[in-house]
C-alpha cells in the first residue's frame, strides 16, 4: 500500500459550478457513455438484439409472406416498416432491464449519494439505448435491402421515417424504465417488459394488413399506437405519406413521453427510498 | 464538548410497513473520530447509514452530517460525504480507471481532474496493475478497494462504510483496516457499521451497540467492557475434587461471586487489578495443593458485552474460540 495522502492532489477537488440544466445534460451523457462503452464488452447482448429481428425478417419474408396479400406493393416492402417499429420497441426493453440490474447491484445507491442530477440515471440509459437502437435499425435496413426491400420516394421521407422510429424508441424506453423501476428483480423486468409488447406489435398493421382481422380486433389494431407508427413509417418509405397518420403517431410518442418521463422519475425517487 | 460533531442523529425512526427498522436511534461522532455501529443483521445499521447519506428519509427524528441537515440540505451534503456499501457498487463491465473517472465526473470534477484523481486513487489502493482491466476480473478484495476508492474521490470529510469487510478473507480484512486507519489519521471522520466485534474494537473511538433499531449501549471499547463487569481470573483445576479447595483459596481475591462449573472443573473469579494479584493467586493455590490445568486473566470481549446487553447468544459456539486468530464471528441473526 503506498502512502499517498488522499488529500494530496495536484488539483482542487471542488466541484465545478455550472447551471442545473448543464449538469442535467452533462451527467446524463457521462452515464450514456458508460453504457455505450459496455456494448462491445458484452457483445452477446447486441448480437441477440440484432439476430431476433433478422429472424423475424426471414420468417415473414420467406415463410408467412407468400400467404399474406398486400395491395399496391411487394410484401417485403410492406413488411420492413413493421420490422423497424418492432425492432425499436422490443429493443427499448433493455432500458428497464439495465435499470433493474443497476438497482439490484447497488449502483443506484451510489449514484444517489453523489451530487449529480437525479434524472441522469434514467436519461443516460434512454439516450444510450437510443444510440444502440439506431445501430440496430441500420443493420435491419441493410438486411431488408438484401432480401428485396426497395424504399421509394425522396431521401428526405426516409429520414423522416427514421426520425419517427427514433422518437418511438425513446418513448418506449421511458415506459420500459418505469417498468424496470416498479418491479423487484431483473428477471421480472425482463418478462414484464416484454409480455405486453406482443399483443401490441402483433395485433397491429406491422406484419399483416388489418383488413383481414375480425371487426373487434380490427377496431383495436387500427387505433393503437404501434399501428399508427407503422403506418406513418410505411407511408414515408413507400412514397405515400399521410399527414394525419404521421401527426397521430407523433402525438402518441409525445403523449407517452409526457406521461412516462415524470412517472419514471417519480418511481426512481420512490423505489430507491427503501 | 470541545470538539465539533461531524455526525449527529437524534431520535431517528423508520418503519417498513409493520417492520420497525429504527426505533429512535441516536448517534454522535466527533470530527476526525471513528464511530462503529455494531449490531447483528437486521438491527437497523444499514437503514441508519442510508438516512445519513440522504438515500432514505426518516419517518421521524433529525440528523446532521458535516453541519448539514440530511433532509433539507441533502443536495449540498452529497458533496461532503463518501459511501462505500456492503456490496461493491462499481460497474463490472468498466475498468477500474473508467469507474473512478466516471464517478469523478459525476462528482462534477473537470475531465482532467477526474482522470488525475482516478490515477492517484488507483495508486493509493494498489490497483495500478488492474487499472485497465474490467472489474469483472477483480477479486473480492480488489472490488472492495475500488469501491472504497470511489467513495474517496472528493476526499470527503465524512465517510460512511457499511460493513466494509463483510465477505473478505482475513488478509483482505487486515488490508482494509489498515486503509481505514490511514484515512482517520488524515482527519476523515468515519462511521462504520459492522457485525464484527473485533473490527469495532480495533478501529473505533466510540462504539454504539445497536439492536432492534435503537442504541442499547455506547462508549469506548473499554467503557463497554467495564459495563459487563471487570476482569476475571479463570482457572481449570486438574481434578474435580480440588474445586472446593480452589474456591476457598481464591475467596479473598474475589470482588464478587465466584462461579464454579463442576462439569469442566472451571472457576471464574471476578477481580480488580488482576495482573497484580496473579502471582499471589498462584502461590496460594500451590500452598492449598491445587494442581492446575489452566489459568488465565481475562478481560471481557465485545462479544460478552453484546450477550450481556441483549441476552441473546452469539453463533460463536460452532466456531473454535481461538484467541490468536481474528475473532470475527458474526453475531446471532436477530429475528424480526
Amino acid at each position: 500500500m503506498s502512502t499517498i495522502d488522499i488529500r494530496t492532489t495536484s488539483q482542487s477537488l471542488k466541484p465545478q459550478a455550472r447551471s442545473r440544466i448543464y449538469w442535467t445534460l452533462a451527467d446524463a451523457l457521462v452515464l450514456a457513455k458508460r453504457h455505450l462503452t459496455q456494448i462491445p464488452r458484452i457483445p452477446d447482448e447486441l448480437i441477440f438484439a440484432t439476430i431476433q429481428p433478422i429472424m423475424f425478417v426471414l420468417l415473414f419474408r420467406y415463410v408467412f409472406g407468400g400467404a399474406i396479400a398486400v395491395t399496391g406493393t411487394s410484401y417485403v416492402n410492406f413488411l420492413m416498416a413493421g420490422i423497424f417499429a418492432q425492432t425499436v420497441i422490443f429493443g427499448s426493453t433493455s432500458t428497464g432491464i439495465g435499470l433493474a440490474t443497476d438497482l439490484q447491484r447497488g449502483l443506484v445507491d451510489r449514484f444517489r449519494s453523489l451530487p449529480m442530477a437525479k434524472s441522469a440515471v434514467l436519461t443516460g440509459r434512454t439516450i444510450s439505448d437510443l444510440v444502440r437502437n439506431t445501430f440496430v435499425v441500420i443493420v435491419m435496413w441493410t438486411v431488408g435491402l438484401l432480401v428485396g426491400f426497395r424504399p421509394q420516394g425522396p431521401f428526405i421521407f426516409w429520414l423522416a421515417a427514421a426520425g419517427i422510429l427514433l422518437l418511438t424508441s425513446f418513448a418506449f424506453s421511458w415506459i420500459s424504465a418505469t417498468i424496470g423501476m416498479a418491479v423487484h428483480s431483473v428477471e421480472a423486468a425482463q418478462s414484464a417488459g416484454f409480455i405486453w409488447l406482443f399483443p401490441l406489435t402483433f395485433a397491429s398493421s406491422a406484419f399483416v394488413p388489418t383488413q383481414s382481422m375480425p371487426g373487434w380486433l380490427r377496431a383495436f389494431a387500427e387505433h393503437q399506437p404501434v399501428s399508427l407508427i407503422v403506418n406513418a413509417v410505411r407511408g414515408l418509405l413507400l412514397n405515400h405519406p399521410d399527414t394525419s397518420t404521421i401527426l397521430q403517431a407523433l402525438a402518441w410518442c409525445v403523449g407517452i413521453l409526457v406521461v412516462f418521463i415524470p412517472l419514471a422519475v417519480w418511481e426512481y425517487g420512490r423505489r430507491t427510498a427503501r | 464538548m470541545s470538539h465539533k460533531l461531524a455526525i449527529l442523529a437524534e431520535g431517528l425512526e423508520k418503519n417498513y410497513g409493520k417492520t420497525r427498522a429504527l426505533a429512535g436511534l441516536d448517534l454522535a461522532a466527533e470530527e476526525g473520530s471513528v464511530l462503529a455501529v455494531l449490531g447483528p443483521n437486521g438491527a437497523g445499521k444499514t437503514t441508519a447509514v442510508r438516512i445519513l447519506t440522504t438515500l432514505l428519509r426518516p419517518d421521524a427524528g433529525r440528523a446532521e452530517v458535516a453541519g448539514l441537515d440530511v433532509i433539507k440540505d441533502a443536495d449540498a451534503l452529497r458533496a461532503h460525504i463518501g459511501l462505500a456499501g456492503q456490496y461493491a457498487a462499481v460497474d463490472e463491465n468498466l475498468t477500474g480507471f473508467e469507474n473512478l473517472e466516471m464517478f469523478g465526473r459525476l462528482y462534477h470534477l473537470a475531465g482532467g481532474v477526474a482522470r488525475q484523481r482516478a490515477k492517484e486513487l488507483l495508486e493509493r489502493f494498489d490497483l495500478v496493475d488492474a487499472a485497465r482491466r474490467t472489474v469483472k476480473t477483480y477479486s473480492g478484495g480488489m472490488r472492495r478497494r475500488l469501491d472504497l476508492a470511489a467513495s474517496l474521490i472528493i476526499a470527503p470529510p465524512v465517510l460512511f462504510l457499511d460493513e466494509p469487510t463483510t465477505g473478505l478473507d482475513i488478509r483482505g480484512r487486515l488490508a482494509m483496516w489498515e486503509i481505514i486507519s490511514g484515512l482517520v489519521a488524515e482527519g476523515t471522520t468515519v462511521l462504520l457499521t459492522t457485525q464484527y466485534l473485533e473490527e469495532a474494537d480495533q478501529l473505533a473511538d466510540q462504539i454504539a451497540v445497536v439492536d432492534l433499531g435503537r442504541v442499547i449501549a455506547r462508549g469506548t471499547s473499554d467503557e463497554l467492557k467495564a459495563q459487563v463487569g471487570g476482569e476475571r481470573i479463570e482457572l481449570t483445576v486438574a481434578r474435580r475434587g480440588n474445586l472446593d479447595a480452589a474456591a476457598q483459596a481464591l475467596r479473598p481475591y474475589s470482588s464478587g461471586e465466584i462461579q464454579v462449573n463442576a462439569d469442566n472443573r472451571h472457576l471464574v473469579v471476578p477481580v480488580t487489578q488482576g495482573a497484580q494479584l496473579l502471582a499471589s493467586v498462584v502461590r496460594d493455590l500451590d500452598a492449598a495443593q491445587v494442581p492446575l490445568d489452566d489459568l488465565a486473566l481475562r478481560r471481557p470481549t465485545l462479544d460478552d458485552v453484546f450477550l450481556t446487553l441483549t441476552g441473546r447468544t452469539a453463533t460463536s459456539a460452532e466456531l473454535p474460540a481461538d484467541e490468536d486468530t481474528l475473532a470475527t464471528r458474526p453475531l446471532a441473526r436477530s429475528t424480526r
